[in-house]
């Protein structure tokens, strides 16, 4: 062996090779058999992807680094499952380009955040996080409630429709309009929004103003649709606690 | 030509993580991350390369253009990452943060670095390649390999600098740490082991302990740290054979760690008087204890029950700052204080009482810190998981937020006085550079000057 890696470096080219080839093995052998076992990570059927002013918000969220002190991914621990909700499956981030699955709690879980709070304690919260929990170490976001940019909406659709996400050629072409609808409910746009995401997606003013579409209605509208996507993962548990 | 790198590594300097910071924390923190990483150490890691590679094969570098692009070129990449986090572009992938199209320019950069070295070893005046040279060459191939997958993305469109990345849920989870925890491997650690194997030895004066524990350690390394991540990802949706093989290769990977801490230490055998006098070659023998006291710690961590406790905490954090201050930055210390003097021909630094300072603040500031987030991360994972009698949960998550606040102030104390430390290592070197001398090392002159045996 000794003699056999006493030549194996005079060769550059056989250490590159040699590098390259030992350290793929690990990876191969973890990564790619998750793609076929994807067959087993059953979708649930009405697991629905984002709605365009969701994922507006869920832009926002990575913009403003969220990630780095929020994780989604409840764990399948008593205390987690007693604090948080149901243990997050695989299938619930299956359509999201990337996970945002976190590695810190600096502030809670937020995997089963959705309709926990009322939309007035989001904004509140977001605006200036100390004014509803006092000793809170969350910064403010108060430039939130400015107006929203909607031009990247039909794109960033699009784009995830060519990734493997179900959005259809009518969501995309509506994209824009299904923003705006969402966070208007007296507007004529609502049942569109409906047809195509389905009956049970929040359509408020989130931010409190049905006139104005501002970033805080993106992000209170993603904050709020956390663990909503689908009924999968409280089925699981109510199975398993009878 | 080491000498624009060094100024760039010095620029990039560390800020000391604020514990409360007054704007946007969110977009400051890739910043840190990648102000750290690939700015500090990247380009620690590229100039000792370049010197250690020339050095130990007797040859100059292939080429006199190469390695300002490699230069310049990096350190646009690491502008443009930092500069699109502050903007909110993002990929949000943690220490991948920067979009496509830095990302791109990454792989043109990374493409002629590799070049390059192989180029220069091709033109070597020694038979066997030194084995820091097998380290920096992994460190530069198996870089490659990580940031090309995980980065895979489609741009929403050719004018905007937003895109999704191409893998999804567990995949991405799974891609990510694989990423995640070999960019600890191979950037962090792989790199700067082949800097411990040249600058500990030279300092020293003794030849490297044992050969055959270096290449024991230097396979089990590229071998084993490739299987290891995913015991990020322990009790999540990722499937359990797939936490099990990470857990398991994760306690395995101690062996060759400890073989490369150990083979470190055991050089200095014969030699503690000048560990003893001589601060240069401590923060050096130092670097190798964190490195053996990090490595044993991410292998407990890895353990599932363990992890249980302190995945999503600060003791994670803690662990990740014994690793970067306590071997990383140390070692990097110990190369700037061995390579300054002698690139502008001196006998010594400007100020070497300076280095002895130095070499407290940055001990006092790691040990401070890390001490600080260890109680705090413990503290956090058993108030998550506390029960009261009634078989309620004991605390609300923010209480347990509250009972952060001293630790986060004494972190914050010790990221102080590592700073303040690294501060007096950039001004020694300013004026150790304008203070330039003309000796000339015996070692210099070239090979061919000798007479024909």
């Amino acid at each position: 062996m000794l003699k056999l890696h006493y030549n194996l470096e005079k060769l550059s080219m056989g250490l590159v090779g040699a590098i390259i080839g030992v350290a793929s093995i690990g990876g191969l052998v973890e990564i790619a058999p998750l793609f076929t076992i994807d067959e087993t990570v059953e979708i649930p059927d009405d697991l629905r992807p984002h709605t365009p002013l969701e994922l507006a918000g869920r832009e926002i969220y990575i913009r403003e680094g969220c990630y780095a002190c929020h994780s989604q991914m409840v764990r399948s621990l008593a205390d987690e499952l007693d604090r948080y909700g149901p243990y997050s499956l695989a299938a619930e981030s299956a359509y999201d380009h990337p996970m945002l699955w976190g590695s810190k709690r600096t502030g809670p879980d937020l995997a089963r955040v959705g309709e926990k709070y009322s939309d007035d304690w989001h904004v509140q919260h977001l605006i200036d996080p100390r004014s509803v929990v006092p000793v809170s170490i969350m910064p403010a976001y108060p430039w939130l409630t400015r107006p929203m940019e909607t031009d990247m909406i039909e794109a960033n659709l699009s784009t995830l429709a060519r990734l493997g996400v179900p959005y259809d050629d009518a969501m995309i072409e509506n994209a824009r309009a299904d923003a705006l609808a969402q966070s208007r409910p007296n507007s004529d746009g609502t049942d569109g929004v409906r047809d195509r995401y389905g009956e049970d997606i929040a359509v408020r003013a989130f931010d409190g103003n049905p006139d104005r579409l501002t970033e805080m209605d993106a992000i209170v509208a993603y904050l709020q649709s956390l663990g909503t996507l689908t009924d999968a993962a409280h089925r699981i548990m109510s199975e398993e606690t009878q | 030509m080491a000498v624009g790198v060094w100024l760039a590594a010095l620029m990039y300097w560390p800020e000391a993580t604020p514990a409360w910071p007054a704007t946007s924390y969110g977009r400051l923190r890739p910043v840190h991350t990648s102000g750290v990483i690939f700015g500090f150490g990247g380009n620690a890691l590229i100039a000792t390369s370049f010197y250690v590679l020339q050095r130990t094969t007797r040859a100059r570098l292939a080429d006199a253009v190469s390695p300002w692009v490699v230069l310049i070129g990096f350190n646009l990449f690491c502008v443009w990452a930092a500069t699109g986090y502050v903007m909110g572009q993002t990929q949000s992938k943690e220490y991948a943060e920067p979009e496509w199209y830095a990302d791109l320019w990454l792989v043109f950069v990374w493409v002629t670095y590799f070049a390059l070295y192989i180029r220069t070893l091709a033109r070597r005046a020694e038979p066997h390649i030194y084995v820091a040279n097998w380290y920096y060459m992994a460190f530069i191939l198996v870089v490659a390999m990580l940031h090309i997958v995980n980065n895979l993305a489609l741009p929403v469109s050719l004018g905007s600098g937003e895109s999704f990345t191409i893998w999804s849920g567990v995949q991405d989870a799974m891609v990510q740490w694989w990423y995640g925890h070999n960019a600890v491997a191979f950037f962090l650690t792989a790199g700067f082991l082949g800097m411990l194997y040249y600058f500990l030895p030279v300092r020293a004066q003794r030849p490297i302990w044992s050969y055959r524990l270096s290449i024991l350690s230097f396979w089990g390394i590229v071998f084993f740290y490739m299987w290891a991540g995913s015991h990020h990802l322990h009790y999540t949706a990722l499937p359990y054979w797939t936490q099990v093989l990470g857990m398991t290769f994760s306690v395995m990977l101690l062996v060759p760690s400890w073989a490369s801490a150990g083979n470190a230490i055991a050089t200095l055998n014969g030699a503690w008087h000048k560990v003893r006098d001589d601060a240069t070659l401590r923060f050096m023998f130092v670097a190798a204890v964190f490195y053996g006291l990090s490595t044993f710690e991410g292998s407990f961590l890895a353990i599932r029950p363990v992890n249980s406790l302190s995945h999503y905490t600060d003791w994670t954090v803690g662990h990740v700052h014994s690793g970067t201050l306590g071997w990383v930055a140390m070692i990097v210390f110990g190369a700037i204080y061995t390579l300054v003097p002698k690139l502008w021909g001196r006998e010594d630094m400007a100020w070497p009482r300076a280095i002895e300072w130095h070499f407290w603040l940055a001990i006092a500031g790691t040990l401070i810190y890390v001490v600080s987030l260890w109680n705090a991360g413990i503290t956090q994972g058993l108030m998550w998981r506390a029960y009261d009698e009634g078989g309620a949960l004991s605390y609300s998550f923010i209480e347990s937020v509250e009972a952060m606040l001293p630790y986060y102030a004494f972190r914050t104390l010790g990221g102080g006085l590592f700073l303040a430390g690294a501060v007096l290592c950039a001004l020694n070197c300013r004026a150790t550079m304008r203070a330039a001398g003309d000796r000339v090392d015996e070692a210099d002159r070239p090979i061919v000057t000798k007479p024909a045996e």
